[in-house]
């Protein structure tokens, strides 16, 4: 029997692959099915800021036919061949426009792909298109891109996250089964944390950046986006791996490429047994909502019951992860961003008097081409970096860098993963943070220190609060990303078993929240 | 209270390029110091005798064979450029008044605000 198009997107993206393999279904068909529900209902969530039909469908074509031809070729095809996937708007594409999410590169059209868009081309997996975010991946909320907020659709009065909205917002919204997303300081995993999705920041170096447009290079990473954490490690898997173009690519002495398929398996373990979980004292208490404590002691519960052995780890210097990233991060970002100066590609502003200099000219171009929460980090940055500042902020800033690593090899000696909630809320509504910068920092209170010591983490659902998803994540040390799909996969089977059914399926119908 | 006057930010948007109106500067001196005055907590925990880290893993450079790999043609690295004329970016008047005297790639004092 004939899949409806409804139940072709609720599939996991391991099913779809399944399915495609077995000729149950079409990638044409699935691919479809997706471009119908973005188009009918991208207009109220506006998780996409372009849409790719017929690039998408012309690669499932392709897929579908050398299936149907069989022989070595359809032999040789990807597992995935077939299942589409969107892509946060920081990564460029070619031949689909990159803005990352900024008035700065309306209209820009990469010259070349991504590492990890032409993994996913070789893969043969459908690209819907590209997905909105803050401006530059600057924020927790998506309320600062250039075009307009994404809204959540657990509720879509409320934010999805940031930077990563789109790509947390259309994945739980079954517009797309898989995305990429960046994460400098937690953007894939508080986005997953607020819309009741999976989202991996790899190790350091374990993806490649080229073709990420860079924010902090020394805390960006690439990574993916899903609805359950096998699929996450199938995407993470289709990724990963050196890449000559990124000289902070891991090699394959320093990261061997046979890890990179335990990560799927890691997933499928599904047993908490034996595992030893520490709970990071630093992050819990003030400032967390109890609602989001109660679903995390929930699950410390459910693990100690299937074996896990619950620890408590003390991370002291984590008291200065907000402040040394708050300083870090803008000081790469003021530098990174010095490129856009209105010469070799983007916006051109003109000063409407005055002297036509270059110098007026990338004024009036930064000035206009910027949203407000740039320009907050340029001069930020450029601050931390001034001569008189520097040993005080940035130089203090990296200390504490070393410190929160330190604290992390010391917790690793008593647990063999790390636990706590993803984001201290649930998802706030829309606009009630956006003039407090502060308060808005404090999103990734719980993401950055794994950014900052370049550790790799993920958020799995958690249960509900006020209706709202609660993120639960878990941190493994260097290269040992395996772990935290082994956890995580371990979680996410004792929550189904508990609500009998995975958390999303929970999401309520957008068609009745928006006609 | 913080030690970032109006003029620090103008100055600081002047170095970052970013022209910037009065209401911009009000705004943006008054926020940038409650960032700066919760970020500089920082320097308690940063003890003399700790080693600063730059970068999460270690780094050794890397090196490549000297070897031509793919280059963009003029005509796709100037297909985004605001403007171009003869296979090149055109760039406004890069000297303003004044700057005559600098000879280029010299530094330039700093102190002129």
């Amino acid at each position: 029997m004939a899949l409806t198009t409804d139940a072709l997107i609720r599939l996991t993206a391991a099913e779809m692959a399944a399915k495609l393999r077995t000729g149950e279904i079409t990638s044409v068909e699935l691919t479809q099915a997706h471009l119908d529900r973005i188009a009918a209902v991208d207009d109220t969530i506006h998780a996409f800021l372009h849409v790719a039909a017929d690039e998408a469908l012309e690669t499932a074509a392709s897929v579908d036919a050398l299936r149907a031809a069989g022989g070595a070729e359809a032999e040789s095809l990807h597992p995935l061949a077939g299942v589409p996937i969107a892509i946060k708007d920081l990564i460029v594409t070619k031949g689909q426009p990159t803005t990352a999410g900024s008035k700065m590169l309306k209209g820009w059209m990469s010259p070349y792909d991504a590492t990890v868009v032409e993994k996913v081309r070789a893969a043969r997996m459908p690209i819907l298109g590209k997905t909105n975010l803050d401006e530059f991946a600057m924020g927790s909320s998506t309320e600062h891109s250039a075009y307009g907020p994404t809204r959540n659709p657990w509720d879509i009065t409320r934010i999805p996250g940031g930077s990563g909205g789109g790509s947390a917002a259309a994945v739980a919204a079954f517009e797309a089964p898989l995305a990429l997303g960046t994460d400098t300081g937690g953007s894939i995993r508080q986005p997953g944390a607020v819309t009741g999705t999976v989202g991996t920041k790899p190790t350091y170096g374990g993806v490649s950046r080229y073709g990420a447009i860079a924010m902090a290079s020394s805390l960006d990473q690439i990574g993916p986006v899903a609805r359950t954490v096998e699929d996450a490690a199938l995407l993470h898997e289709v990724i990963a791996g050196y890449d000559k173009k990124d000289s902070t690519s891991l090699s394959e002495t320093e990261y061997p490429e046979g890890k990179i398929p335990t990560f799927s398996s890691a997933a499928s373990t599904k047993t908490a047994a034996g595992l030893r979980i520490g709970v990071i004292k630093q992050l819990q208490g003030e400032g967390y909502q109890s609602g989001v404590l109660a679903r995390f002691h929930e699950a410390l519960d459910q693990l100690r019951q299937a074996g896990a052995e619950i620890v408590e780890v003390d991370c002291p210097s984590f008291d200065y992860a907000l402040g040394a990233y708050y300083l870090i991060m803008p000081s790469e970002a003021s530098s990174n961003l010095a490129r856009y100066d209105g010469v070799r590609y983007g916006t051109r502003v003109v000063p409407e008097e005055g002297p036509l200099t270059i110098e007026r000219v990338m004024g009036a171009t930064r000035a206009a081409g910027f949203g407000e929460e740039v320009k907050r980090r340029i001069i930020l940055g450029t601050y931390a970096l001034s001569a008189g500042y520097y040993d005080a902020y940035y130089g203090s800033a990296q200390k504490i860098r070393t410190l929160i690593q330190q604290d992390f090899d010391a917790a690793f000696e008593q647990a063999d993963v790390l636990i706590s909630p993803t984001s201290p809320t649930v998802a706030f509504p829309l606009w009630e943070k956006l003039d407090d910068p502060l308060a808005m920092y404090l999103n990734d209170i719980a993401t950055i220190p794994a950014n900052l010591a370049g550790i790799p983490g993920i958020s799995v659902p958690g249960g509900l609060s006020e209706g709202l998803p609660v993120g639960i994540q878990f941190l493994a040390p260097a290269k040992e990303d395996a772990r935290v799909y082994h956890a995580a996969g371990a979680l996410e089977q004792l929550l189904n078993d508990t609500y009998d059914a995975p958390l999303w399926a929970q999401i309520p119908a957008l068609e009745e929240v928006t006609r | 209270m913080s030690e970032i006057s109006r003029a620090d930010v103008e100055h600081l948007a002047t170095l970052a390029h970013i022209a910037m109106t009065d209401a911009e500067l009000e705004k943006m001196t008054s926020e940038l110091g409650v960032i700066v005055d919760s970020v500089k907590r920082v320097q308690e925990a940063a003890g003399e005798d700790v080693p600063p880290t730059s970068h999460p893993l270690p780094l050794t450079n890397v090196f490549r064979e000297d070897t031509v790999g793919h280059v963009f043609t003029a005509e796709e690295a100037l297909a985004s450029a605001p403007d171009s004329q003869d296979s090149r970016f055109k760039v406004p008047a890069i000297l303003s008044e004044g700057d005559d005297a600098v000879p280029s790639g010299a530094p330039q004092e700093e102190g002129e605000r």
